[in-house]
């Protein structure tokens, strides 16, 4: 039973760290709670639906919606944050992030009305055991793609020249574009790299429930955020534990507390460790600089 | 009459150790100098004295009271105020506002006073305003007091956030390079006008500064700092002619 | 009085008046943490629904007076907010935004859980106490103390804190107390704004109060302009209106908002009032003539 619900947990905290990423990146640099991102999640749970209903490979299926997102990810980027930059307080565009956040989740409201969407079976879902835990063929699926996709990450930031002058945007803005870095074209490809990291966990997280709607990204969005916060925003090691932590203690607390209290779980967490640690699990602590 | 003494002073950030042992005891009413090369400590040194950071070691005695970890409001109200070296002013009120906060350290009335409008308050508020223009008149700025602070020049920015302490009715002013960016006119006014407040207003002041010949000018004794030591102490005469500050901070040709 | 007024002024405006009226009074809230004082919070849904779910079942149970009913739901927000702010005013910037969510999202959920509130049902056949007259009576005043409040030694300080933290402290004023009054009296009046609000509707839910709703109410602040009393009143006035006017392109309504707060915050990025300032316009007049 334990080693069951771990594993749930797991999976579905992988799909909160695919999100949080995306949240921790871009607020890494631009400083930015970009709430569109949640349905930036909520387009790649449709894109990638729409691609696997046209009768395409899951997999390629998984590639295109995240291409997808890539792209709208940029475009909301360059239309809705990028004139707010440098001329306006850091609410003015946690606003604009809401403004395209609702327009968004009205616009797929519009398209496919809010009613659940099903998931057609593509992933022949067989269990098997291990010892006496039971694990499904998907939640191994699930887990391995997001590991894949999290050391390619890692790799990405780490050994790339992109990667580089995004850790170095993430220390000082103005000194990385005095050193010659594009700025824009940093920002820019964090919100695509961020966007195609939660398509991904959308669509991953649709095939597993069996559902997607347009408001599913409003919830998904803000846990992620805790969980983003809860490792430390800004820290991509963070990002990927305080999600996976968060999805475990979440199913942990339905499995063993209580089920009715499923959404308050996450942020009672959350707020507990805040006031024990601000800096988050893996967060630096900064010492204000005077 | 000794003001502010501190006594083997030390301060680590992160293992890296800013200030060492550093003793130090500023007479009242005289004008004091802290130089030293960047990173010497002389900015810790005035987040020490101010509250924000508590010493890990040693003692501090305003008044010869140790306020070692009192919080930075109280030393503010004990009488302590301080210019910032990376200008902080509020930036998007007036520059009237910006003064009139400084005498909250002086004022009283609460929240109850202040929206039911109280006498009380009310009595302050005149009191607050006039001690803001006349301050303003002081440091020449009254003519833009509804100006925004960051719309002022920097000079002028400077010379604003000498008039918010002010507004606190300090012993002791922390200066934190007062002259930084200012052209040698200016910088020439402000002279002038550290000794006129000193003398009118019979304060304490101690000023970090890397322009020697303001140093020179106007302090009446100096202390040198290099990495978070104290190599020297005494009036400019004295510590100009020091072989050791000559050596690790003049340099040769000063 | 409404009698009265009922005669000059369709129904349907009226009603729209009331929900102006109570979105002032809690997006002045707001303001004083936001807007004023800089504190991010995005729950404020949750101290409108203290103060809604109390006031009601003030009424429903105890048969109290009104205006006592609806005190003691503010109150009850009010000593909310206080005991929150202690410990959450320590954190900075977007932790608290995220320890707010957090606190109003668990709110919620307690109130979905919670018998005396008829749990995800919510609680109905709240008396309609709420009028036009009652409250637009408390805007007035509410604007008033609230003008008093902002141009006083205390006002000043809390505007301190949002310009300059460490500069407000080297000032002599005590940041973290000046924080937890402002988060007190905001939530104060987040939970007069949640009474009001029940006893105009007879019915609440927990879903009236969620994530949306406290998003809505930063909106007026931010919109309008922080800080500025003005300016928080029309961000109130048009983001109330903008829904009823938008009825026009049905079911775009919400697509039409979401565009226009973009675009607004493009091209009015401090807000509609943010950086207006008499002495600046007289200034420009004074330079054309």
């Amino acid at each position: 039973m334990f080693w069951e619900q771990l594993i749930n947990g797991l999976t579905l905290g992988s799909s909160y760290a695919l999100i949080a990423l995306g949240y921790t990146m871009v607020y890494g640099i631009v400083q930015l709670i970009n709430f569109a991102h949640g349905e930036i999640y909520m387009f790649g749970a449709f894109a990638g639906l729409f691609l696997v209903l046209s009768g395409v490979n899951v997999f390629i299926a998984l590639l295109g919606a995240m291409v997808f997102c890539m792209l709208l990810g940029m475009l909301v980027e360059r239309i809705a944050y990028r004139p707010l930059r440098g001329k306006s307080s850091r609410l003015s565009a946690l606003i604009s992030a809401i403004g395209v956040s609702i327009f968004l989740s009205t616009l797929m409201a519009l398209y496919r009305g809010t009613n659940t969407t099903r998931y057609p079976e593509i992933i022949g879902n067989s269990t098997f055991s291990v010892g006496s835990i039971q694990i499904s063929s998907l939640q191994v699926i699930i887990l391995l793609v997001s590991a894949l996709l999290m050391v390619g990450l890692q790799l990405l930031i780490q050994k790339t020249r992109i990667g580089k002058a995004m850790r170095a945007c993430s220390q000082d803005l103005e000194a990385s574009s005095l050193m010659g870095i594009n700025v824009n074209r940093v920002i820019s490809a964090t919100f695509a790299i961020g966007s195609a990291l939660a398509a991904a966990g959308g669509m991953m997280v649709g095939i597993y429930y069996n559902a997607v709607w347009p408001y599913m990204g409003t919830m998904a969005g803000l846990k992620a955020f805790a969980a983003a916060v809860l490792g430390g925003i800004g820290s991509v090691p963070g990002a990927m534990i305080g999600g996976l932590s968060l999805g475990v203690m979440e199913i942990m607390g339905v499995a063993y507390l209580s089920s009715s209290y499923k959404d308050a779980i996450a942020f009672a967490i959350l707020i507990l460790v805040l006031f024990i640690r601000p800096q988050g699990i893996m967060g630096q602590k900064i010492s204000k600089k005077v | 009459m000794i003001i502010l003494e501190m006594d083997k002073i030390s301060q680590e950030f992160g293992g890296l150790r800013a200030l060492d042992n550093v003793s130090l005891k500023i007479n009242e009413q005289e004008i004091f100098g802290i130089i030293g090369p960047n990173g010497a400590g002389k900015t810790t040194l005035f987040n020490i004295i101010t509250g924000i950071y508590v010493p890990i070691e040693g003692d501090l005695l305003f008044k010869g009271q140790r306020i070692n970890g009192t919080a930075p409001y109280d030393i503010a109200r004990m009488g302590i105020a301080r210019t910032f070296q990376n200008i902080r002013l509020f930036d998007k009120l007036s520059v009237l506002d910006n003064v009139r906060i400084g005498c909250h350290g002086v004022t009283h009335s609460g929240f109850w006073a202040s929206v039911l409008g109280l006498p009380i308050s009310r009595k302050e508020e005149v009191f607050i305003l006039d001690r803001a223009e006349k301050l303003l008149q002081l440091i020449g700025l009254y003519e833009k007091r509804y100006e925004y602070a960051n719309n002022l020049a920097y000079g002028e920015q400077r010379r604003l956030e000498i008039a918010r302490a002010l507004a606190l009715e300090p012993s002791l002013v922390l200066l934190d390079e007062p002259g930084a960016g200012m052209n040698p006119q200016e910088k020439e006014e402000l002279m002038k006008l550290i000794r006129q407040i000193r003398d009118d207003l019979h304060l304490t002041i101690v000023l970090v500064e890397h322009d020697m010949n303001l140093v020179m000018n106007i302090c009446e004794r100096i202390a040198v700092l290099n990495y978070g030591r104290k190599i020297a102490d005494g009036t400019p005469a004295k510590v100009k002619n020091d072989p050791q500050v000559i050596q690790s901070y003049l340099g040769a040709g000063a | 009085m409404d009698a009265f007024i009922a005669q000059y002024i369709d129904a349907y405006y009226l009603r729209i008046m009331i929900f102006i009226g109570i979105n002032i009074i809690m997006a002045l809230g707001l303001n004083l943490i936001t807007g004023v004082t800089g504190q991010l919070s995005m729950g404020h849904a949750g101290f409108m629904s203290l103060g809604a779910y109390t006031a009601a079942i003030i009424s429903l149970h105890y048969d109290a007076p009104f205006f006592l009913a609806i005190l003691a739901g503010a109150a009850m927000a009010a000593s909310f907010g206080f005991i929150i702010g202690i410990p959450t005013l320590r954190l900075d910037g977007d932790d608290l935004a995220m320890v707010t969510i957090g606190f109003a999202e668990i709110i919620r959920v307690f109130f979905l859980n919670f018998e005396p509130g008829g749990k995800a049902v919510g609680l109905s056949g709240i008396p309609q106490y709420t009028d036009f007259a009652t409250v637009w009576l408390i805007v007035i005043v509410v604007i008033i103390l609230n003008a008093k409040l902002l141009y006083s030694r205390v006002g000043r300080s809390l505007f301190a804190i949002r310009e300059n933290e460490i500069a407000a402290q080297s000032c002599g004023i005590n940041t973290t107390r000046m924080k937890i009054l402002a988060f007190t009296v905001g939530s104060f009046l987040g939970g007069l704004g949640g009474g009001l609000y029940a006893h105009y509707m007879y019915y609440i839910n927990p879903q009236d109060f969620g994530f949306m709703k406290s998003i809505e109410i930063l909106n007026m602040v931010v919109l309008g302009g922080m800080g500025s009393i003005p300016g928080t009143v029309l961000g109130a006035v048009i983001l109330t209106l903008a829904p009823e006017m938008l009825r026009i392109v049905a079911e775009y309504r919400l697509l039409f908002y979401g565009g226009m707060l973009v675009i607004l915050m493009i091209f009015r990025p401090n807000g509609l009032l943010g950086d207006v300032r008499i002495y600046d316009l007289k200034k420009r007049w004074g330079k054309k003539r």
